[in-house]
């Protein structure tokens, strides 16, 4: 049978792979993608907690309103960071966080 | 069912170390995509249908597609004859080890975990009205359907109407700041 624990270990795989993406990869938009990653893990693991924790006989929806807003505020951070990286481009012609190691050129 | 939730968990694990691994930025995010897409049928089997197709439509239609645009924008091609940097690929390795072993010590002795999904999705009901639930919505329950998206708009606009609103306003915020930062020269 399948059991919240399950769940939650699965969510818990996603998020350390992202994790690991954020720590070894070189390219800013590889580690961009990893911390999307990361927050569906936590997306992942909070439907979980609202369809194993029932009000009423009905998943607890409050779980996947904040899951609605997480994704709404995902979104928002996609086009704002990936802008500040075409940006960065433009300025360094790189990508790369080895060579963008100071915080002013 | 289980076999369902293994596979679909396979594929988003799978998928998302491609991600991690792919030296080409492109195969990275369409293996993100991928891994998307396992997601949402996870999601849909936790009966979150709603928050399902959301994260299709939204991360695997609108973000990766932003992302691979920025990639051809940029032009990046695979990262080749870079050093690795063997400290660094020690110390991440060494991290999410001691990440992934924490959590399954911690959920081995989470005995509240241990719940299967009881009642099954055709059973899920109620018979209290929340206020305001369309009559629609209450049909499909007493047909012993869940009505997923009726019930996810009935919390967004009822307890959550004021964080809605103010989520608009974050993306409009996010959007006038995407056209500043891309504008070249301010005039």
């Amino acid at each position: 049978m399948i059991t919240l624990n399950h769940y939650l270990f699965v969510s818990g795989l996603l998020f350390a792979l992202g994790l690991s993406g954020v720590i070894l990869r070189r390219s800013l938009i590889v580690i961009f993608m990893s911390l999307e990653m990361m927050l569906s893990a936590a997306n992942l693991s909070l439907v979980a907690f609202s369809r194993f924790h029932l009000v009423d006989g009905l998943p607890n929806y409050n779980g996947q309103a904040l899951v609605f807003f997480i994704i709404t505020v995902a979104a928002a951070e996609v086009a704002v960071g990936l802008a500040i990286i075409v940006a960065l481009f433009r300025a360094r012609q790189t990508t790369s966080v080895d060579d963008i190691t100071s915080m002013k050129y | 069912m289980e076999l369902l939730f293994y596979l679909f968990s396979a594929v988003m694990i799978l998928f998302g170390l491609g991600v991690v691994v792919s030296r080409n930025p492109v195969t990275s995010a369409l293996c993100l995509v991928m891994s998307f897409v396992g997601l949402a049928c996870l999601f849909i089997q936790l009966d979150a249908f709603f928050i399902g197709i959301i994260q299709i439509l939204v991360y695997a239609g609108a973000v990766m597609v932003l992302f691979l645009f920025i990639i051809m924008l940029l032009d990046l091609k695979a990262e080749e004859g870079r050093q690795i940097n063997y400290l660094a690929l020690a110390g991440g390795l060494i991290l999410c080890l001691v990440f992934v072993v924490q959590l399954g010590s911690v959920l081995t002795s989470f005995e509240a975990g241990d719940v299967g999904k009881t009642p099954q999705q055709p059973e899920m009901t109620t018979d209290k009205n929340p206020e305001g639930l369309s009559e629609l919505a209450m049909e499909r329950m007493a047909e012993k359907k869940l009505p997923d998206v009726h019930l996810v708009g009935w919390t967004l606009f009822t307890k959550y109407n004021f964080p809605l609103q103010v989520v608009a306003v974050l993306l409009l915020v996010s959007t006038i700041g995407v056209v500043l930062l891309s504008k070249r020269k301010l005039t």
